[in-house]
Formats: C-alpha cells, structure tokens, sequence
C-alpha cells in the first residue's frame, strides 16, 4: 500500500535535489570553509551562496543577516537570550500562550530566573489581542517573540503590524517563522522585524539546521562564544553539507510559493470539505480564513485522537494530533485549551498538513478513508449512540 | 508514535466484546470526557453462582485505553466475581504483553471500571480515591502525586532526598527540574523555601564545594540507596494494624507470587531487608537494569501496598539504575 504523508508541519522529506546539492559536502568537499586553501575556499564560496538563497526567499536586505545555526529551536533561544543580555535593564519578555515550546519552556524557565513574562491571550479562532498587546508594550520590554504561524491550526499571528507597534516603542521584535518560511511570501527588508527564526527541516532541507535572521544593526550577544564563524555571532565549524542543503531547499522554497498557494492550498480545501461534509460533529479549528495554505486541524468531538491516528496510520496514512494521548502528558495541547476548544472535542484534533508532494489521489483516499474511522471509534465510545452524541448517559464514579 | 506491542495493537484493531450488553446487571462507569478517556464496562452476573456469564464495554480514549478495555474484558469472562475483583491493573498489562509506562494508567482504569461495575452489580455505593498525576519520572515511572506525598510525608527537602525515597530522579536526569518544582511547590505550603543545591533548607549557606560534594555524594547513592535518616512513620491506614511478623509474610507473599512471571523472563526477585516503609529487594537475571524493571516494581509496589493497605517503597539493592548508560 503507498503510503500518504500528510505530516509536514511535524517535518518534511528532504528533496532528491537537496540531497543531490549537499552530497559532495561529504566527499571530495569536506574542506573547512575558514581554511585559507583551496579546500576551504570551495566550502566557503558555497556557504555564501547559500545565505544568499535564505537572503533572497526571505526579502532580507543583506546576506550577512542570515546566521546558521543548528535549529529552528537554537534560533529561538539565541534571539531571547541576546535581547535579554544585551539590554540588562529590561527584564520583561512578551510572548503569546500559543508558541511552539521552543519559545514557552525557555520563557517558563526565564520566569524562575527573575524575569516578567506577558503571555497574550489567544480568542477562539486563536486570534490575538492587538489592544491588549499594544497596552503591554513599554521600556521594560527586552523582547516581543511572537510565532508567524502556528504549527497545530497554521494560523497567523499579524507579525509585521505587531512589529511595527514593537518599533515605535522602542522594543526589539523577533518572531518564530518555522512554519511559515517557504509557504507564505516574506519581503523582511519591509518591515520592522529585528529576528526571524526558520527550521530546514520543515521546508524539504535536512533535520539540524536553522536559520536565525538577524538584521544589521539589531544589538546582539552571541549564544555560542568560540571561533569566529557565522562573524563571532556563533560559533562553531560549519555544518557546511546542511547549510548548502538549505541553501537549495530555500531556492525551490522561493520557486515553489505560488503552487503552495495555489495547488496546494486548494487540496487543502478540498480535503477539509470532504471530510466535514461527511463527518457530523466535527470543525476545523483556529482562524480559518486566515492560515497557512497547507494545514487543516479537525477536531473530531467524541473520540480521542490517538486511536484515530492509529487507525489512519493503519491504511498508510500519516497526521499527527494534539491530543494528550500522544505526547505522554495528561493535557491536550497548550494551544487547543488556550483556545478554549469544548472538552468534547479538546482530545480529538487530528492535524493534517500538505507538501507540495501532495496529489489529488492521495487527498481522494484520505477524504474516502476518514469517516469510516470516525464512524468506527465512535461506535465504540461510551459517549455515542446511533449517530448521536449521548453524553449525559454516562455516569462516572469518579471524574 | 507509541511503542505498542503487538498484542495492544492487536487489541486496539479487533476489539474483544465491544458494544452495549443489553442484559447488563452491573455497570460501572469510569473517566470523564474532559480527562481524554472514559470507560464503561457491562456485566452479566449469574445470580446464583456470582459468575460472570458476560461482560462488554464502550471507551472513548486511546489505543491503550481501548486495547485496556478489551483485555480486561476477556479476562474476567467466566471468573465468579471474589475472582475478579483479584485481578490487578499489572494484570492486565500483563496481557498485553506491557503497556508503555505513560499508559499504565489505562490499564489502572480497567481495574476502576471493574470494581465499579460489580460495586453496582451489589448495591453498593463505589468510592475510589483515584488520584493520579503526569507522570515525572520516566525512568522509574513515578508520578507527581507519588512524589508530593512522599515529600510532604518525609518533610523532604532535596532532589537527592526525593530519589532516596521514590528513586524518582535517580536515572538519566531529566525530570530533576520538575522534581524541584514539586519539591518548591509543597515547601512552599510548609512555609519553607526550596533552594536548589542546599540538601537542608535551614542549614546556613554552603559554599561551592561542598554543594558539588553532596551533588557527588547523591550520585553515588544511586547506585546503594541508604536507609531514610528517621525512621519513616507509615501513615494511619484503615483496617486492622498488622504486626510486625504480618507485615513481613504479606511481603513476603507478594514477592512470591511475583516470581513465577519474571523466572519466565529468565529473571527472578528476592527480598532482602525491610525496613520502617522501605522494602529493599534484589533483582536478578534478565530483568534487573533494564526499563521493564522499574515496571515490574511498580507493579509489584502496587500490590504490596494494596494487600498491607500502607505506603511502602519498593528499593531495588545492589544494582545500577534503570536508565543508566553501562
Ligand atoms: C513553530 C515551531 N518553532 C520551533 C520549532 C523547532 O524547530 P527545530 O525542530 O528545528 O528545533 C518547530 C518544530 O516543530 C516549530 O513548529
Ligand atoms: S526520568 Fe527521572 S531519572 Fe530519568
């Protein structure tokens, strides 16, 4: 049976071509790019071509605003750290409910060092406040770190607008775009962003390697101290084959924006309407109109996600949900109860995410293979009966 | 993904004895929707013998969760009901071939489900002091209501001290940071607070070195817990006080009933001391280091705990910790 990856929000296939482009930084080109011979100089022409391909699907004014790092969560924590160490005197960081947990744990954690954290509100389509936020904002501020898209729902947060606010007063802006890199357009040069986190590994590059854009001028304090690489900003020998990897992932990224906003934002819509016609008691969650063009959250009320992941998986299908269940905690995910999704549903969101490997027969299956599964799970709950929730029937001893 | 057996899989996609029992005479509901997983079991008890004939279920929840139900089910068919009421949450995952240590707690919903459903079959009111907490521990599989009690129990004030007690901590690492939220959290209701690297909080500030001594020295006691500094007091269980001597056959019988299963695995259990609420045991053979050791002790922690009605402490002897690289 051929399998059907729609998972890409978790992380995507690296590209043959990418793999093509980064294979020979393993063999005949493992110079060290600092070296001053010709077997550094090839390694370091290429890193340079790179940052330009990052440049350039990024709308970065300069090149030397890209930084490689190891991850999208190194990016993360570089930018928060540096805004932190940078200005000693403010000590107070705003950030929203909904981040990925490379942003909250490290907030959490700066919380037990000392520092204030603003955690914003999301409403029920996860949408923020822009009043609230505008209120929050102030000289005590050291840094505003707020994801470009959210990777359960794909919805996005007003960055640019938010970053423009962050600028009048005065207050550095970095935003979390693992997710958005490479399916929406970015023109960064436009806006008032000071630093920009993005991931290879979600755009069709390899796993373990990031970028953190840094534009030029923004006051910044090293994570890694070392070498002089990547300007003393961090250091450490470059991972050149990823970097390189990376490079040609963000040219195709760039190449491809229009299909992902065209093809496969359509597959998307076409998939989530199949399953919802189908499918009572179900939605789409977060702000619909306003997401990524390649990911549908369901939640599903009645059921619980991990047991319709495993029967998914069992016709070759891949998704991933926020369910408790699959995450080893007892909760279901931050953002589904910071969005004060109904607990009939809390537990049965299944997020499916598109690529642009995606085909019309792949999406076919899945709208054809889901309500069955539906149907099945709820036949089993205790929750339903003959199509119909019946949930005051059922009377725990403890809950 | 989970790393299911293939017996939960199994389970999980040809559920045994789902559906509603409409001749039902006991049932026992069990979970909520808000808690991501519920349960319903059904029986049919043959009056006269208090067998049961029958038994089904509806659960809404994981793939364990439903595998759970489904096991639960098959066991108990055709037992009387003092037998199944015997049978324990270990039971069931046994199985299964083990559940996840994330998951045991499915299996534990089973059991609820169980004496629920024949608590109702007699006409009785079932009250379960269920109380169960996110897991913190990995390696041992300790959760955080085990860790608060034994702190607030033991007035302990320590990362090195919760791991003396739980063994919660005494692995790869990873929980001690939740470990000192827990640690500041219950201090807190005390009225002390906690402070990281200080082994006694009314002890004055230590320096450097000796901080990194006690870091050492909690190290090395991973490998042989020592005795708690007091003698710890058990807490006032209901039921009549078992004597001394009682104490130690029931522990004794326990450990007894557990070896059939692990001489199976090529391993085997044996106790060593007791000591205030500390059973110390030694494992052998093919169980002892490995992550399915700390689950045969919970399991059989469990089982101690039930049958003394106490809280004991199970402390493997003489072996490095599961978890722990070689
Ligand atoms: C929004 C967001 N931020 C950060 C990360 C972490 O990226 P990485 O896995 O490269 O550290 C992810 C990946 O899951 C993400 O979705
Ligand atoms: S998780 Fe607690 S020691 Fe490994």
């Amino acid at each position: 049976m051929d399998t059907i990856y729609l998972d890409n929000n978790a992380t995507t296939q690296v590209d043959p071509e990418v793999v093509d482009a980064m294979l020979p930084y393993f063999t005949e080109q493992f110079g060290n790019p600092s070296s001053l011979h010709q077997y550094g100089n090839q390694v370091g022409q290429a890193l340079k071509t790179a940052r330009q391909q990052v440049q350039s699907l990024l709308g970065a004014e300069h090149d030397s605003e890209i930084l490689f790092t190891s991850c999208g969560t190194e990016s993360d924590s570089t930018a928060i750290l540096s805004a932190l160490k940078a200005q000693p005197n403010r000590r107070e960081i705003i950030t929203s409910v909904v981040e990925h947990p490379a942003v909250l744990a490290l907030c959490e954690y700066l919380e037990k060092e000392g520092y204030t954290v603003h955690y914003l509100e999301v409403d029920g389509q996860g949408r923020l406040d822009l009043d609230a936020y505008r209120k929050l904002l102030s000289d005590q501020v050291a840094i505003v770190s707020v994801m470009w898209a959210n990777n359960e729902t794909g919805t996005l947060f007003p960055v640019v607008e938010m970053a423009e606010m962050a600028w009048e007063a005065g207050v550095m802006f970095h935003t979390d775009a693992v997710q958005a890199v490479g399916k929406i357009p970015m023109d960064l040069k436009s806006t008032k962003i000071d630093m920009l986190s993005l991931s290879g590994h979600k755009l069709h590059a390899p796993k373990g390697i990031g970028v953190l854009y840094l534009r030029r001028g923004t006051r910044f304090r090293p994570l890694l101290r070392g070498g002089h690489q990547e300007r003393g900003r961090r250091a450490g020998t470059e991972n050149s084959a990823s970097i390189v990897a990376l490079g040609k992932a963000a040219e195709m990224a760039e190449a491809n924006l229009e299909h992902e906003n065209t093809v496969v934002k359509r597959l998307r819509d076409k998939l989530e309407a199949g399953i919802l016609e189908k499918v009572n008691y179900a939605f789409a969650t977060g702000d619909v109109n306003n997401r990524l063009p390649n990911t549908s959250d369901i939640a599903f009320e009645y059921i619980e996600g991990e047991s319709i992941l495993l029967l998914l998986n069992k016709e070759g299908i891949a998704a991933s949900s926020g369910s408790a269940c699959t995450s080893g905690s007892l909760e279901p995910s931050h953002v589904m109860r910071a969005m004060g999704l109904p607990y009939t549903a809390a537990h049965g969101t299944v997020r499916f995410s598109l690529s642009r490997y995606t085909t019309e027969e792949e999406i076919d299956r899945v709208i054809a293979v889901v309500p069955g599964i539906i149907e099945q799970l709820r036949n089993l709950s205790p929750y339903w009966k003959q199509g119909a929730p019946v949930q005051d029937a059922f009377d725990p001893a403890y809950a | 993904m989970w790393n299911y057996s293939e017996k939960v899989q199994e389970h999980f996609f040809n559920p045994r004895n789902a559906g509603e029992l409409e001749e039902a005479n006991g049932v026992g509901d069990v979970g909520s929707l808000s808690c991501g997983d519920a349960l319903r079991l059904m029986l049919k008890v043959d009056e006269k013998t208090d067998t049961i004939l029958d038994a089904r279920f509806q659960t809404f929840g994981c793939g364990s969760a439903i595998a759970s139900s489904s096991a639960l089910t098959e066991i108990i068919k055709g037992k009387t009901l003092d037998e199944a009421l015997q049978v324990s949450n270990q039971e069931i995952a046994d199985f299964l071939d083990g559940l996840p240590p994330e998951k045991m707690h499915c299996s534990v919903m089973g059991r609820e489900a169980l004496q629920a459903a024949i608590a109702n079959y007699r006409g009785e009111e079932w009250h379960d002091d269920h109380e169960e907490g996110a897991l913190v521990c990995k390696c041992f599989a300790i959760d955080e209501v085990m860790i608060e009690d034994t702190i607030r129990a033991n007035n302990l004030s320590s990362v090195e001290e919760v791991t003396n007690y739980t063994k919660a901590g005494g692995g790869c690492s990873a929980c001690h940071e939740g470990i000192e939220d827990i640690l500041a959290r219950v201090m807190a209701e005390r009225g002390e607070v906690f402070s990281a690297g200080a082994a006694n909080p009314v002890a004055p500030a230590k320096n450097a070195a000796s901080v990194a001594a006690d870091a050492e020295a909690a190290l090395t006691q991973i490998e042989m817990p020592t005795p708690a500094p007091e003698a710890a007091v058990p807490p006032a269980g209901e039921g009549p006080k078992l004597t001394n001597l009682q104490r130690i056959r029931k522990i004794e019988e326990v450990i007894e009933r557990a070896r059939p299963a692990l001489q199976r695995d090529r391993g085997d259990i044996e106790l060593i001391d007791v000591d205030g609420r500390r059973v110390y045991v030694k494992l052998t053979g093919a169980c002892s280091g490995c992550q399915m050791a700390s689950m045969t002790l919970t399991g059989i922690q469990q089982q101690m705990m039930e049958e003394l009605k106490e809280f004991v402490q199970l402390v493997p002897v003489s072996k490095a910790p599961a978890g722990m690289g070689a």
